[in-house]
């Protein structure tokens, strides 16, 4: 309970993921999904590959399924960058783990497949993971204050060092000054 | 014999995954808000500071190993059990790597988040 407070209080100042950073986790979302049941109709019509014959790979690439999910994976890994750039690794992938879950709406409601039980308590599970996540911070602080006030991170590792030591001090200083004022400086 | 090559090209389709996905995480903070990025200086200079960058590079190397792996598994089993085990596994190996390797606070909330993420995509597979 304590470490919950902690976190929202060290929040970053701009906690709040705007519509636009929605969409962008939506994108991410909905193009892995159509990319990856393209894909995978694709490499069906392809049939087995032999280890000993891998030029069929090669070939697989021109199946129309497999060239149209590619271009949707290309699309998926724009939107996934995005993200990555203003988000954790924990929070991104979890968000846009309903994409498995519009995989099997597709396949209940379109494709009438049969959903047993325990696919429903699978989509359940996904749902309540995303919700878990949802409530909370985008981005670890620590990120945060390395991408601020260290814009050059990219240069040298040393840097990096530099400013985790920062963040530690920010960290330490956060958790004794427990006035709001001295959090938002 | 099948289900041996299936089950390898499973794992490796989650070690490189895993690798591919700390090291693009890792990239791109170093990057940074690509949004901000591009309102400050252009397109161009976002796709160029991000294919400039070392380990974006090492990272798509990893996601096509990934990929690759991906297609022979595909191929020797069904996606109902590949796709799901893989994305399954891919959660948790993230979940600690990006903790041991990115720093990142993966508090209660996000543990948890991971394994009933993990669990729910395992499940969609029976």
């Amino acid at each position: 309970m304590l470490a919950r407070n902690d976190n929202q209080r060290i929040r970053p100042l701009n906690p709040l993921v705007n519509l636009r950073k929605y969409l962008v986790l939506a994108g991410v979302t909905l193009f892995a999904a159509a990319g990856d049941s393209m894909l995978s109709h694709g490499m069906k019509q392809t049939g087995s590959i032999s280890i000993h014959h891998l030029q069929v790979l090669i070939f697989a690439v021109l199946n129309p399924w497999v060239a149209a999910g590619i271009l949707l994976l290309l699309a998926f890994f724009a939107t996934y960058m995005t993200a990555l750039s203003w988000a954790d690794l924990t929070y991104v992938l979890p968000a846009t783990s309903l994409g498995y879950v519009l995989l099997a709406l597709v396949a209940r409601f379109m494709l009438h497949e049969q959903v047993t039980p325990l696919r429903w308590l699978g989509i359940a599970l996904i749902s309540g993971g995303v919700g878990f996540i949802a409530g909370g911070p985008a981005l670890t602080e620590h990120s945060r204050v390395t991408t601020a006030e260290c814009p050059d991170i990219g240069a040298r590792k040393a840097e990096m060092k530099t400013c985790d030591s920062a963040q530690g001090v920010l960290l330490a200083k956060n958790t004794r000054n427990r006035t709001p004022t001295e959090v938002k400086s | 014999m099948k289900t041996a090559y299936t089950w390898s090209a499973i794992l490796a389709i989650v070690f490189a995954s895993v690798v591919g996905d700390v090291l693009l995480a890792r990239a791109m903070k170093q990057v940074g808000d690509v949004g901000a990025l591009r309102r400050r200086a252009g397109l161009g200079v976002v796709i160029a500071r991000t294919l400039g960058n070392g380990n974006f590079i090492l990272g798509v190397t990893a996601m096509a190993v990934a990929f690759f792996s991906l297609l022979f598994a595909l191929s020797w089993g069904d996606v109902s059990l590949v796709a799901p085990a893989a994305a399954s596994l891919t959660f948790i190996g993230n979940a600690v790597a990006a903790k041991i390797f990115l720093h990142e606070r993966v508090d209660r909330r996000r543990w948890i988040a991971a394994s009933l993420v993990a669990a729910g995509v395992a499940l969609l597979a029976g």
